[in-house]
């Protein structure tokens, strides 16, 4: 009986025990669960975080402050003689030197003053400005542009027209409020008359606020900074893009192919494999530095060119598609190789005819991937002498040219923060779409194919 | 409208060859004859690469020649009084004139007495090389086609010789693998041999001062010690990695052990997301808004952050190998056998209990695996530390300081200098192999570790 009685009393101290031992536990797995969770949160916060935070500081930049005004082309400035006319013997190159020479008189006249007269016409009657003053208020391309609209027809002699010309970057972050607009005279990058002289502009419909199309259809400019665009670095990517897609992706399969269907299991194919995964995971940095010593200086390739960019991307994105490749290749059925074969079929057509297709979308999504991360990619395009300041759209792929996240490092460096960095934000925008569209496509292509096959 | 010629020639050729073979191919095929061994597309292909190839052979001779024979004959166009006169400079820039007179575009100024002449023979000479460059060309594929067709019967293999050729062609482009390295190796290899001939590696990897004097030229190249970039690039890894490797391996976990299907679904991409942002987007996201909130809340609590220092480049950086790390640990996590994790709840351990217990030990050989890529990536990342680490190259303990790393140095010292003559640019290439060096030890040797954990569990 005392046995019993001390069993009774003994069990619910051991299941107290227990218990107590079960609350700590599950206490355990409670905080354990919630660091999991805490974890998911934070990385996804971190993603929210980056996007919001892009897309704020980018939005600004998608607007423009356009000045609406009346150019005359005064004959008092413009003291030129008329374009030279072709005339019959004259050679191709004689032709051009006295277009070339005319243009340059053109060029040496003041076109600002044309430029102040028509932002004088739109002040108010009477407003006190000096010259230097009001001509902070336009961009600095103004003039070239209505120079260019000259020489293009010099038949505006005399006559008034209506041009559109950008508000400078410095009006711009005036009117945006991108610069504060309590800081005193000494901060101000405009002078307080130009200041009070735009706010009547906006107030009276010569400057208007409309989406920045300069943005996308511009190249870049030091000189006009709010005329500075993406278009060059745009055209330089595209160059870059189809280089790597017409070169990376034939090799880079058909090496796949190599590897996982006709080599031999040999020393040199298993250094060969080793040698790729590693390539994989070399710094992107170092490819940059083989394209500065091999493309560059030994081959003497021209630098800067979207052409050098291109191949070294593609020996940098290489390793992904022999790698993807070679991982869909494995996955193909053996039954479907087994049946080509007794069918009769050669091993490279069984590979070709019948293996190779059932791949096309998994080498489809990993050449898409692979492209959109050299898009992306900066740190060899800055070895390979892409730093250089490029105004202009590259015609063929050996033209200097920049490339957009060069562009994107190159604004983001400017010292007119208050304009560039919305600017350079809306940089990110630009080719963060572009890549989500990339991605996008491969992400659909792969289902409907999928689907199909 | 030279190369549109060509090209239009070869494509003239490979029809050519292509129909010749197909046509004498399908004539074999008989009811009564024997029986034939390829098919005639494979008769068509093998015509048509025996064409193709003397023809290229021929263009390809003519590329690389050409130039040098054209400009030996420009030389021997112009008067050897005034050639005496010339220097090297002064030689092309009459070449080029006489170039402009030959296409017709003419040149600007007065003529010399000997250009107008010269223009035209070299028009002539260019224009009667041009078509004996085509006429060879073709003479030599047609050659070839007509040898081909000859060999074309009925028992001929030619299956088995394009099989062969197309073999051979998918062995060239995976040797371009090999060659990538070869051509890393050997180009990092020279200019470092070379700026060791400048300095010498004991003060290059043991030096503490890093102080490159860019204008300096032979007489005064600056000091070029490792230290402090290596203490630099170290500092940012072990931030990055202290952010990285909580999270992404807790968040790996909670995917693949306690989360729903469908938040699975959800999260998983959206976290691999930030494995496909481009690193430059990164740097400017920690230049102007992480490194001001940390500076922000570091004077809050009486701390004096740097803006851009160490610690700001090694959280983005860690935010940026969060997926790097989550999705690796989860693959692997997934390659758990379920019997190991069954019997431990068959014990009554709770599920943290199994995980902590039973998985995480399990799987960590291949996770430390993907620990070590991280870090390697970590180690190679450029464009976030050339913006938010402050470059500033001098040896220091503190995390709150800028700090430069050897990326960064490479580019610094590297871009818009190609001519690689003095220490000051060759030194990016000693960096990089130092770079390549150890980004290479690491990966083989978590490669290998990943692989020996894939063998212990299949």
């Amino acid at each position: 009986m005392t046995t019993e009685a001390s069993m009774a009393r003994v069990v619910p101290e051991r299941t107290l025990l227990i218990r107590n031992k079960l609350r700590r536990r599950h206490t355990s797995e409670t905080i354990f669960r919630g660091l999991g969770l805490l974890a998911i949160i934070l990385a996804l916060g971190f993603v929210a975080l980056l996007f919001t935070d892009i897309f704020r500081k980018g939005i600004p930049a998608f607007t423009q402050s356009n000045m609406h005004l009346s150019v005359t082309f005064d004959p008092a400035v413009i003291t030129t003689g008329p374009a030279p006319v072709r005339t019959a013997g004259q050679t191709d190159a004689d032709f051009r030197d006295l277009s070339l020479k005319w243009q340059r008189e053109v060029a040496m006249l003041n076109w600002n003053k044309i430029v102040e007269a028509s932002v004088r016409a739109a002040a108010p009657a009477g407003y006190e400005i000096d010259t230097k003053t009001i001509l902070t208020i336009p961009e600095t391309d103004a003039r070239h542009r209505i120079r260019e609209m000259f020489v293009a027809d010099p038949s505006l002699l005399g006559k008034t027209v209506k041009v559109d010309v950008l508000a400078s970057a410095n009006a711009d972050n005036w009117i945006k409020g991108s610069i504060d607009r309590s800081l005193g005279d000494a901060q101000q990058q405009l002078k307080a008359s130009a200041r009070a002289l735009i706010d009547q502009f906006v107030t009276n419909g010569t400057i208007s606020m409309g989406f920045s199309w300069s943005l996308l259809t511009n190249v870049d400019s030091r000189a006009a900074p709010a005329s500075s665009g993406l278009l060059g670095a745009f055209v330089g990517s595209l160059y870059m893009m189809l280089i790597v897609i017409l070169l990376a992706v034939p090799i880079g399969v058909c090496a796949a192919i190599y590897l996982e269907e006709f080599a031999p299991k040999s020393r040199l194919t298993d250094f060969i494999e080793v040698n790729i995964n590693n390539l994989a995971a070399v710094p992107s940095i170092v490819f940059g530095l083989l394209g500065a010593a091999v493309f560059i200086n030994y081959l003497h390739l021209p630098i800067s060119a979207p052409l050098v960019g291109g191949l070294v991307l593609t020996l940098m994105t290489l390793p992904t598609i022999i790698i993807a490749t070679r991982g869909a290749l494995l996955g193909v059925s053996p039954a479907l190789r087994q049946a080509a074969l007794g069918m009769g079929a050669s091993k490279t057509q069984m590979v070709f005819h019948h293996v190779l297709p059932v791949t096309f979308p998994s080498i489809l999504t990993a050449t898409i991937i692979g492209v959109a991360h050299a898009l992306g990619e900066t740190a060899p395009l800055l070895l390979i002498g892409m730093k250089a300041f490029v105004a202009s759209v590259p015609a063929t792929p050996i033209d200097q040219s920049s490339a957009l996240p060069v562009q994107i490092y190159l604004w983001q460096g400017n010292e007119n923060r208050n304009f560039f960095e919305p600017h350079t934000a809306a940089a990110i925008m630009v080719l963060l779409a572009l890549m989500i569209t990339l991605n996008g496509i491969a992400v659909f292509l792969r289902s409907r194919l999928e689907r199909r096959a | 409208m030279n190369s549109l010629i060509i090209a239009a020639l070869l494509l003239v050729l490979l029809g050519l060859a292509y129909q010749t073979g197909w046509v004498r191919g399908g004539s074999l095929v008989t009811a009564t004859g024997p029986k034939v061994h390829s098919r005639p597309q494979y008769h068509a292909s093998y015509v048509a690469v025996w064409t193709l190839v003397p023809a290229l052979i021929v263009l390809a001779l003519w590329a690389v020649f050409g130039g040098a024979i054209t400009s030996n004959y420009v030389r021997g166009l112009i008067p050897a009084d005034v050639l005496a006169g010339l220097d090297a400079n002064g030689f092309n820039a009459a070449a080029a004139r006489i170039q402009a007179l030959a296409s017709g575009y003419g040149v600007v100024g007065d003529l010399a007495p000997y250009e107008t002449e010269a223009g035209n023979a070299l028009r002539s000479f260019q224009f009667i090389t041009f078509l004996g460059v085509v006429a060879a060309a073709a003479v030599a594929g047609l050659g070839a086609l007509l040898y081909a067709r000859s060999r074309i019967t009925a028992r001929h293999r030619a299956r088995n010789a394009v099989e062969t050729v197309v073999g051979f062609l998918l062995f060239a482009c995976s040797a371009v693998a090999i060659l990538t390295t070869a051509g890393i190796v050997a180009s990092l290899l020279t200019e470092a041999i070379r700026f060791f001939s400048f300095v010498s590696p004991l003060s290059f990897f043991f030096g503490t001062v890093w102080a490159p004097n860019n204008a300096g030229g032979l007489e005064n190249p600056g000091s070029y010690g490792l230290l402090p970039l290596l203490v630099g690039t170290l500092m940012i890894t072990f931030i990055a990695m202290c952010v990285a490797v909580p999270v992404g391996l807790m968040a790996a976990i909670y995917l693949s052990q306690y989360a729903h299907r469908r938040l699975r679904a959800v999260a998983k991409p959206i976290i691999e997301i930030l494995a496909g942002i481009p690193t430059i987007v990164f740097g400017f996201f920690a230049l102007v808004s992480v490194g001001p909130f940390l500076r922000d809340v570091g004077s809050a609590v009486g701390l004096n952050i740097n803006a851009t220092s160490a610690l700001t480049a090694g959280v983005v950086m860690g935010i940026m190998i969060i997926p790097f790390v989550s999705s690796l640990s989860d693959d692997i996590l997934n390659q758990v056998p379920r019997s190991l994790k069954e019997g431990a709840y068959g014990l009554g351990a709770t599920q943290s209990e199994t995980i902590r217990n039973v998985l995480l030990p399990a799987a960590l050989p291949g996770i430390v695996g993907a620990f070590l890529l991280a870090v390697s990536r970590a180690i190679g990342e450029t464009m976030i530390v050339v913006l938010a680490a402050g470059n500033s190259p001098v040896l220091r303990g503190s995390v709150f300081e800028p700090v430069a790393t050897i990326t960064v140095s490479i580019v610094n010292q590297l871009t818009g200098d190609t001519d690689f003559a003095g220490p000051q640019s060759l030194v990016g290439f000693a960096l990089g192999l130092t770079l390549f060096v150890i980004t290479l030890c690491l990966n083989i040797f978590a490669l290998y570790i990943v692989r020996r954990f894939r063998e212990q569990y299949e």
